[in-house]
């Protein structure tokens, strides 16, 4: 199957390992990721207030541009990405004035007839791939390794553009359970990041990824396995600093699913793009001899 | 109610409403009923930030109600960073998010940045990725 892909600006620049790894495991399974020709920034977050469209134009400009390409589908692996173009996907379907505006405003641009549905890779991986058919296909299973899923927000919240329970998720779970990880489970699974708070208020930010793993680690947690970009950021990054907030803790590594699905169906380590990471990812995957090179 | 001292800010604190005007203003930015909520503080004792802030997010609906401008002086609504975990669990279904949203671009809209994009030292700027700097402009400045 090949399934048209919506990169968004930070898979191209900081979050490359997750563009790659997700490529990776996708030509394993037989199928393929085609980027799309023509696509802009999504905006990130989506307009929450009622009069301003401005907002939904770049998100509505690329969800054109995935009919213009034939498409009825298109895919994304960021989850402001994914959030932002359902969000507005939504609201032009709901709303037809909305829509009629926004299209007479683009006049260089085919209007949109409201025929793309927008899925997130995990989604994908979930409802079409399905979890029975990738644990079929792990070659190395990340046995003893103890990982708590951290969701964050946008992949669950607001409600109407959720990919799984915005209280109790399981699809990263069921996800680490499929690749012979043990699941640590932790309320702050579903708890915000600090997002763009990393910019101006970094110690807010180390504080948030202090409290979502320390709980982690009281658990005996090993790691933490994710998806958005911004979330491996922070608790990766801002995580590292908060060592020196707080005494005696340390960090653990912070893996994107693709990166822990590739290395249990045993494809070549250095699609994860690892080094990218501030607390090194493949140490622990090498101390529980799932790392074969 | 007692009256907390908030953060002063000078050109936040000329925008000017007329009676009851607040109040409509943010419903009408944000869609949403302030009349509906009852102060039970569910999405304060959900958000994740509310130790950093100087008012609760349900104290922002109150002050709101009772036409009380100085609120957007406040560091709540510029903590809020729409992870609508109070929206999902507002029990009268009010989208608090949106409140919040609607106290910034009242502020945004009088010109009124809070955030000076040439301070962001050039090494943070290369290594953060850039959905933080987007999500951070469209969240704070006009």
């Amino acid at each position: 199957m090949k399934l048209l892909y919506f990169p968004g600006c930070t898979l191209k620049t900081s979050a490359k390992n997750l563009e790659k790894s997700a490529f990776a495991i996708m030509e394993k399974l037989g199928h393929e990721l085609k980027e799309m020709d023509d696509w802009t920034c999504c905006g990130v977050v989506s307009s929450l207030s009622d009069d301003d469209l401005m907002r939904h134009l770049a998100p509505l400009r690329s969800l054109i541009h995935v009919e213009d390409e034939g498409e009825d589908k298109v895919v994304t692996l960021c989850d402001m990405c994914c959030n932002t173009l359902k969000q507005t996907n939504l609201r032009v379907k709901e709303k037809s004035d909305d829509l009629e505006t926004l299209n007479a405003f683009m006049d260089r641009e085919n209007d949109y007839k409201g025929t793309v549905t927008v899925y997130h890779f995990l989604e994908f991986l979930r409802d079409e791939v399905g979890f029975a058919t990738l644990k079929k296909m792990v070659k190395n299973p990340l046995k003893g390794i103890k990982i708590m899923p951290y969701y964050g927000c946008m992949m669950l919240r607001p409600r109407e553009v959720a990919i799984d329970d915005a209280e109790e998720p399981k699809i990263l779970s069921d996800l680490l359970s499929v690749l012979g990880a043990e699941v640590i489970d932790n309320p702050f699974k579903i708890e915000c990041c600090g997002s763009y708070h990393t910019i101006e208020n970094k110690k807010i930010v180390s504080n948030r990824a202090h409290r979502i793993t320390n709980y982690a680690l009281e658990r005996g947690s090993d790691a933490i396995m994710l998806s958005c970009p911004l979330c491996r950021f922070n608790l990766d990054v801002r995580g590292k600093e908060a060592e020196k907030l707080f005494k005696a803790y340390k960090q653990i590594p912070v893996y994107y699913y693709t990166q822990l699905i590739a290395i249990a169906l045993g494809l070549d380590p250095t699609v994860c793009g690892f080094d990218e990471h501030a607390v090194d990812p493949s140490l622990l995957l090498k101390k529980k001899g799932v790392y074969k090179k | 109610m007692p009256r907390k001292k908030l953060p002063k800010n000078k050109e936040i604190s000329k925008i000017v409403f007329k009676k009851g005007d607040l109040a409509k203003e943010v419903e009408e930015l944000s869609g949403e009923n302030l009349f509906g909520c009852y102060q039970c503080g569910t999405c304060s004792a959900g958000c994740p930030y509310v130790e950093d802030m100087d008012l609760t997010p349900d104290e922002v609906i109150r002050y709101i109600v009772l036409d009380r401008p100085e609120v957007l002086n406040c560091k709540t609504i510029w903590l809020c960073s729409a992870c609508f975990t109070c929206a999902e669990r507002c029990p009268r279904d009010i989208n608090i998010t949106k409140i919040m949203e609607a106290c910034r671009q009242i502020v945004l809209r009088k010109k009124i940045d809070r955030t000076q994009a040439q301070k962001i030292p050039k090494k943070e700027r290369e290594a953060i990725p850039q959905i933080a700097f987007v999500s951070l402009f469209r969240k704070n400045i006009g």
